[in-house]
């Protein structure tokens, strides 16, 4: 099974590239001045999402660094008791939506103090793998067109990571418990 | 988005107050600002390549075949983008790729698909539903198989790691419903 995936995901990026160039030689379109063409607006994107990369991740950073988390941590532990979740879980429960790198080194630091085939390693591998960094998504895609009122936007994706969470710790608890 | 960005700032002032942090706090404010500018010029060429492999396929029609494809299913989600082929394969691109596990890939389509939005959206300030809708499903990061998560259980030597495919599929499932769900509840509610 793991085999296939790999192979699946090793040859997934030239199939696709291989469909696009052979379509483009069939439509006689001349790819070389097309590619070049738009891979130079990757620079112009890239320096338009720096001014909003930088509010969210120094909002970010700075509301990981005040320890905010850990007091959090305080008020929900009773919560998560009731519910059976390993009190390391919580942190990458508050993270998973605000940063990507931290949540990454937070399942590492997981599994290096339960082991890998704990509970708490799977439930926050699963956390981990079924979201994405909700605040980074919305700077990178909101900042490269500009737009400053995100409306609902945030708040859909917020909820709909707390479902995720709540998903997870019921299909985890079914799963590997 | 105002009220997150001052709100999250403060609080975290007040918390390095109680917690005896400040230094932690201002050290790492300054980090993420430098961290922002390294990770937008890293983008640069991952993004310069995948959208110049995109203008191809726009250039060649491709992309107008797919979008006449995958229409009929997309306009029931985003019924504001009918008028706009290249939203709607830009759209259903992204959605594959991340699917497939390539959020390299991803990023320029979403970001291509914002931009085709864009052009039509008459306050170019203010956020229309199918953005809203379009950035909630991307946050919620539907994936078939969760490659770099697994990369990491496997390199930690978890017995079995593809034992955590599956409920991550669901949850993943579920999330990226929900998103879609919450988005299309809340657009009324926000002006």
């Amino acid at each position: 099974m793991i085999k296939f995936l790999n192979a699946l995901s090793l040859y997934i990026i030239p199939l696709i590239i291989a469909i696009i160039f052979i379509h483009a030689i069939i439509k006689k379109t001349p790819s070389y001045e097309a590619f070049t063409q738009g891979a130079g607006e990757g620079f112009n994107i890239a320096v338009k999402i720096i001014p909003y990369l930088i509010a969210i991740m120094v909002a970010v950073a700075t509301f990981r660094a005040s320890g905010a988390i850990d007091i959090l941590e305080k008020i929900f532990s009773p919560l998560l008791n009731y519910f059976k979740i390993p009190t390391e879980n919580l942190i990458i429960m508050l993270t998973r939506s605000l940063s990507g790198s931290a949540t990454l080194g937070v399942l590492a630091d997981i599994i290096k103090q339960t082991g890998a085939d704990s509970y708490a390693s799977k439930l926050a591998a699963v956390i981990t793998g079924s979201s994405e960094t909700t605040f980074y998504v919305a700077a990178v895609y909101f900042g490269s067109i500009g737009i400053k009122k995100f409306r609902h936007a945030l708040l859909a994706g917020i909820l709909a990571d707390i479902t995720g969470i709540i998903v997870a710790v019921w299909v985890c608890s079914i799963f590997f418990l | 988005m105002n009220y997150i960005f001052i709100f999250l700032i403060l609080i975290s002032f007040v918390c390095a107050i109680f917690n005896g942090k400040m230094d932690i706090v201002i050290s790492e404010m300054f980090n993420a600002a430098k961290l922002a500018v390294e990770i937008a010029i890293s983008l640069i060429g991952i993004m310069g390549f995948w959208l110049g492999i995109v203008n191809i396929a726009k250039k060649s029609g491709l992309m107008e075949t797919i979008s006449k494809i995958i229409k009929k299913p997309l306009i029931k989600i985003f019924p504001d983008i009918e008028d706009n082929p290249e939203a709607i394969s830009n759209i259903a691109l992204n959605i594959s790729a991340n699917a497939l596990g390539l959020s390299n890939a991803a990023t320029p389509f979403g970001i291509k698909a914002m931009e085709n939005m864009q052009d039509k959206n008459p306050d170019k300030a203010h956020a229309t539903n199918a953005m809203c809708t379009f950035l909630a499903i991307n946050t919620a990061g539907f994936q078939i198989v969760p490659a770099t998560v697994l990369a990491i259980v496997t390199a930690s030597g978890m017995h079995n790691p593809t034992q955590i495919i599956l409920p991550t599929l669901i949850c993943t499932s579920v999330a990226f419903l929900s998103a879609l769900f919450f988005a299309k509840i809340l657009e009324r509610y926000f002006e």
